[in-house]
């Protein structure tokens, strides 16, 4: 298994031989600073041309077609109109809340986004407290949402953000609910940690039975959580215009759009993580040869993998199932999936008490 | 080491955007227009304030939440000890739970959960 700290660990004894201790701390600041930049757009721009084909693909249509090869050029075009426009402020909005909101969304995603194990030892962030930094950093997003909508001083952004509030803070419990069986059968909450626990087979496969639910749970709860798919009622285009960003213009707007499908993104790659395995190639016992080839699989490659293999599936649920009403949504969350959380949870106990699990 | 990381992280996002804003800020045309300060209502010119008392439903769930956020709080912390507590620790957290969804309960038959 490629371990990528041998590379940072050359970068750090490199820099140390020809400056001080303290430069070189400083510099490896800025390079995964600007790492972390570039990768955050990748994905976005990755995300949104694959939302596009695979929308396109669902409505037996074509997608983008004429920019570059396959269409693959249209993206990046787009950020560069989305550059070319004005930014309007309207009158009568509360100008600070206003220009702070896209601050406070990209920072809840960037710091939820810095947390994911893409390979050993490529973590940005990797806390002993690691989900539950991830699941309080992505939660801090609800409130930039709260005061886009609140500052704007129209009445559609207002109720789009008061639905997506309720419907945010709502299904984060199924969220914490389902990552909690998952730590009960680790009993750790580092995600690299929760990985290499999983070099025997993936949480999915040894949980068996709660694990499962759990991860329907979470996949169901996840697509709420993002405002997408059935549960986009934040920004019903139908009756609301846009929700709470209908006021916003320009790059102001693309912020907001590009926090959406990063955070589409990370759950995904949280549910890649601790459900299917992150970077632990597939191995079925009995199979030695197989087994070998995958092994020599990078694990970034199996861990993005199953990240847009868990997006697809997402954007599948997206382009089949027709919008919610609110109380639907809430009826949903209350009435079925908290329940049902909370007995999983006590099944995985019963599980991992009296050692049922593989 | 994590808090530097942490800071970086944090500058990064803030950069995110003050570039991305001022790059805008810088190329965009810019022209005045008194319509364009007005709210995009389709068209219509919008009635009274935005900022006015709203529907109390969203309240009540948001209390709720807090109810049972506060709960996975403690679950996280009992979580990653209930593999050496064993028995004692699954009994521990039946009470705990119990007394939870009697509260889930009470709000349930009160018909808080009732979207009206």
């Amino acid at each position: 298994m490629f371990d990528f700290s041998i590379v940072t660990q050359a970068i750090h004894t490199a820099l140390l031989s020809i400056m001080p201790e303290g430069l070189a701390i400083f510099l490896e600041c800025v390079v995964v600073g600007v790492c972390l930049l570039l990768m955050y757009t990748v994905i976005a721009i990755v995300m949104i041309f694959m939302e596009r084909k695979v929308c396109a693909a669902f409505q037996c249509r074509l997608g983008p077609v004429r920019v570059g090869p396959w269409g693959t050029l249209q993206v990046i075009c787009d950020v560069f109109k989305m550059l070319t426009k004005e930014i309007i402020t309207i009158r009568h909005a509360d100008r600070f809340l206003y220009n702070l909101a896209p601050y406070i969304v990209i920072l809840a995603s960037v710091l939820a986004f810095s947390c994911l194990p893409i390979n050993r030892g490529m973590e940005v962030l990797d806390f002993n407290v690691g989900v539950f930094f991830t699941m309080a950093a992505s939660s801090i997003g609800v409130v930039g949402i709260l005061l886009a909508g609140w500052s704007s001083n129209n009445k559609y952004s207002l109720i789009g953000a008061m639905r997506s509030g309720a419907q945010m803070i709502s299904y984060e419990l199924s969220i914490g609910l389902s990552i909690l069986t998952i730590v009960v059968l680790t009993d750790t909450m580092q995600l690299s940690e929760i990985v290499e626990r999983q070099a025997d087979g993936w949480f999915i496969f040894k949980g068996h039975i709660p694990a499962i639910i759990a991860f329907i749970i979470y996949l169901i709860a996840g697509n709420a959580e993002v405002n997408r798919g059935p549960f986009d009622l934040p920004e019903a285009e139908s009756e609301l215009t846009a929700g709470y960003h209908t006021e916003y213009s320009g790059m102001h707007f693309g912020l907001f759009y590009v926090a959406e499908f990063v955070n589409l993104f990370i759950i995904a790659g949280l549910a890649a993580t601790i459900f299917l395995g992150g970077w632990m190639p597939l191995h079925i016992p009995g199979l030695d040869a197989f087994n070998t080839v995958m092994d020599y699989i990078p694990g970034f490659v199996w861990f993005f993998a199953k990240a847009f293999f868990v997006v697809w599936l997402l954007m599948w649920i997206k382009w089949t199932f027709p919008r919610l009403r609110v109380d639907q949504i809430l009826t949903l969350e209350w009435k079925y999936l908290v329940p049902i959380g909370l007995a999983n949870l006590l099944l995985m106990v019963i599980v991992v008490v009296f050692k049922l699990h593989f | 080491m994590y808090f530097t990381l942490l800071v970086v992280v944090i500058l990064t996002a803030l950069a995110l955007v003050a570039v991305a804003l001022g790059i805008a800020r810088a190329i965009s045309p810019r022209s005045y227009n008194p319509q364009k300060g007005e709210a995009y209502e389709c068209g219509i010119p919008t009635r009274g304030r935005s900022w006015m008392q709203f529907k109390v439903g969203y309240y009540l769930f948001a209390i709720l939440f807090l109810m049972f956020d506060v709960e996975t709080v403690f679950l996280f912390s009992w979580a990653v000890v209930v593999q050496d507590l064993g028995l004692y620790g699954l009994t521990s957290i039946v009470f705990f739970l119990v007394i939870l969804v009697l509260g889930l309960a009470y709000a349930w038959r009160k018909g808080a959960l009732e979207w009206k």
